[in-house]
């Protein structure tokens, strides 16, 4: 059968239909691919907002600052409310946090009483130094890279994770 | 295993017989090359969808939004120019596979009973193909886009009868605006495909129905439809795609501003493939404009839609068709002919519009106020979305552009409430009192594609100065570069005057370094006493 001229033939189309229809669907399905999949190309420029004065902050008492920070949204730029929690260990020396919950985003506040940090959602509790004290936060709070000139406290992007070691 | 799973779709579902039955389907001998040209046609059709919905992942369906949208798509994501070129191109590609399978359907007669509903739902679906060429050229809202559809929406009013109500179908009434936006999207990514699919559907299953039409002469002889003719499919849209992909990978589908209302340069021309209606359109003046916007058109798609019912004749072999040759030929004359006119009258390039522009060199050239202009253009971070000069693709228009042509009243009205005056604006408004807006459009009115990395550079030093200068008012006694009052001397050239020390001084004790003038003392911190005397030093 194999030997069959037109046998010869018809492997040949059909070596060549698959050739060619594979050779359409990988221009089309690699570049959706990549495009659905990879991360829009980020802006080199880290954003550093000004969040306020260092004078406003107490040491050693943690405070909620409430800022405008401009922030790209895939095609929009939009001018926003942020927040960050502040907390003054030394004159020079300022930890900015993230205002969300390790675990699943969700705000968090302080307690006075229990000098905690804790989530609403599903308990998870930071000490003051944002380390997880209970519940299940994967980690300790994100911290903000921070600046300070003279009186002006700055903010940058996130700080690099610093994986705990359990 | 494989068998197993085949033989249990087979038995629920009968996929294999289908399949089986549509490949092995017996067409004539003579079919060959010249016939895929409608496998093509709807190959073409499925990567329009496919690309048009990885488009739409990305795109938001507003005026504004949508110009914002796309242009993320096209400078942010990873093969969105791609996606983006395959599907402008692969527009222009459908058109011309669509007129070379009606073309070859033509010649060949193929048309001809039984066949005339197999013709006609191929004219309804020429017309939708041009429907969405038409529809989708609005939905990159930039500003071609925008006055093409203006002018479309236009022509449409004109119709006689119906116009009225056509316009309000298109959203029309009046302005192109957020409603004729939505009527186009809807009919682009909607209905269009929604009926569509559904005349293909007819269309396969009447050529399917009647059998593929045999060449003029043909014997009766048949052969199977794969793989033979299944390959030459194939290879044909293996080249149309290949040469396409080439095309997106090279060519920049185009893209010019966001929509602009009160733009006058644009020329706005339509896509190639309405060129020639566009010339006809000249040609027909005043009372007579209907002839070319309505009559003539409505003439064409009639005579489309009566050929099967004009030419009954029996089959004749092709080279016995020569009238059919001859309408062929003349309609490609005719078409080629409107076009090339309408493409050597239309003006290449950019607009003139620079003439007017004055060259003011590099900063010292900048009154204080235009100065402090750059001073707020930074402070508010402007350039995070703006260039001043030719740089990577920015969110928001290049200022530097020469197009961009506004008055200060204009643009002190958008930095204020952006939206208002920009539909569509992703810009935020800026947060400063009228007299900084005023510098920041100063500075902006002076920019030209030649001095704007210039300007852009100006030292730190400068700027701050001269935001100093304009904080403090001293326009109002001076003069530098020729702006402010002369109840005080004039700044220019002060280094040849006097010393960095002498001016210090003055700025804290006017009197005691010149007894009798009229300056109040100025208390700077060091650092701004720094800034502005080195400002002024520096002054030409």
């Amino acid at each position: 059968m194999g030997e069959h001229p037109d046998s010869h033939r018809r492997s040949f189309l059909l070596g060549a239909i698959y050739g060619f229809w594979g050779l359409i669907a990988a221009a089309l399905g690699v570049p959706a691919a990549a495009y659905l999949l990879l991360p829009p190309r980020t802006r080199k420029e880290a954003e550093w907002v000004e969040a306020g004065e260092l004078r406003r902050l107490e040491t050693g008492v943690p405070a909620q600052w409430v800022f405008r920070r401009n922030r790209v949204d895939g095609w929009k730029l939009t001018s926003e409310k942020a927040s960050a929690w502040m907390l003054k260990l030394a004159p020079d020396k300022i930890i900015a946090f993230a205002p969300q919950c390790t675990h699943l985003g969700c705000a968090y506040r302080w307690e006075e009483q229990k000098q905690q940090f804790v989530c609403p959602c599903h308990s998870s509790a930071f000490s003051k130094e944002g380390q997880v004290l209970s519940g299940p936060a994967p980690r300790p709070l994100d911290r903000f890279q921070v600046r300070i000139q003279g009186d002006k406290v700055t903010l940058g992007p996130l700080e690099k994770r610093v994986e705990p070691s359990a | 295993m494989r068998r197993n799973i085949l033989n249990w779709l087979e038995h629920r579902t009968g996929l294999e017989t289908a399949l089986k039955k549509f490949l092995y389907e017996e067409i004539p001998a003579s079919a060959g090359w010249p016939q895929v040209f409608g496998s093509l046609a709807l190959f073409l059709f499925l990567t329009q969808a496919f690309t048009g919905i990885l488009l739409a992942f990305n795109y938001a369906p507003t005026p504004g939004d949508a110009y914002n949208s796309v242009r993320y798509i096209v400078t942010e994501l990873t093969g969105g120019r791609l996606i983006r070129g395959l599907h402008h191109w692969g527009a222009s590609l459908m058109i011309v596979v669509v007129a070379l399978h009606m073309t070859q359907v033509f010649l060949y007669g193929a048309y001809k009973k039984p066949r005339e509903a197999t013709w006609l739902a191929g004219v309804v679906l020429l017309l939708f193909t041009l429907t969405y060429g038409l529809t989708g050229y609005l939905l990159p809202w930039d500003n071609r886009a925008y006055w093409g559809t203006v002018v479309t929406t236009g022509i449409a009013t004109k119709t006689p009868l119906i116009g009225p109500y056509l316009s309000r179908l298109l959203g029309g009434d009046g302005a192109i605006g957020v409603v004729t936006f939505a009527r186009f999207y809807t009919l682009h990514v909607l209905l269009l495909p929604l009926l569509t699919t559904f005349l293909i559907a007819l269309h396969v299953y009447l050529v399917r129905k009647h059998g593929v039409a045999p060449a003029p002469g043909d014997t009766g002889t048949t052969k199977k439809f794969f793989p033979g003719q299944f390959f030459k499919d194939t290879v044909a849209i293996f080249v149309a795609f290949a040469a396409l992909f080439v095309v997106a990978v090279f060519a920049q589908a185009p893209l010019g501003r966001l929509a602009d209302p009160t733009d006058t340069t644009l020329v706005p021309r339509p896509e190639w493939y309405f060129l020639f209606l566009f010339q006809i359109l000249k040609v027909f003046e005043g009372p007579l404009e209907v002839v070319g916007s309505t009559l003539l058109p409505l003439l064409a798609i009639l005579a489309l839609i009566s050929v099967p019912f004009v030419d009954r004749g029996r089959l004749r072999r092709l080279r016995d068709r020569t009238a059919a040759f001859g309408v062929v030929a003349l309609a490609l004359v005719g078409w080629t002919g409107l076009t090339l006119t309408a493409l050597v009258s239309s003006p290449t390039g950019s607009p003139a519009a620079e003439g007017e522009i004055s060259a003011p060199g590099a900063w010292p050239q900048l009154s204080p106020e235009e100065l402090a202009g750059v001073g707020y253009f930074r402070q508010e971070a402007c350039a995070s979305c703006h260039n001043l000069g030719p740089g990577p693709a920015k969110i928001g228009p290049n200022l530097g552009a020469a197009a961009i042509r506004k008055s200060a009243a204009w643009m002190i009205d958008h930095f204020k409430r952006p939206s208002q005056m920009v539909p569509g604006s992703a810009m935020p408004a800026i947060q400063l009192n009228d007299s900084q807006l005023n510098a920041l459009a100063a500075f902006l009115l002076k920019l030209t594609p030649q001095n704007a990395r210039e300007l852009e550079a100006a030292p730190a030093f400068a700027v701050d100065g001269a935001l100093l200068y304009q904080t403090n008012r001293c326009g109002v006694c001076h003069t530098v570069n020729g702006v402010g009052m002369r109840v005080g001397p004039v700044l220019n050239g002060l280094a040849q005057r006097r010393s960095r020390e002498w001016v210090e001084k003055h700025f804290l004790d006017p009197q005691a370094v010149s007894p009798g003038s009229i300056m109040p003392p100025y208390k700077f911190t060091p650092r701004e006493m720094g800034q502005i005397v080195s400002y002024l030093l520096a002054l030409p």
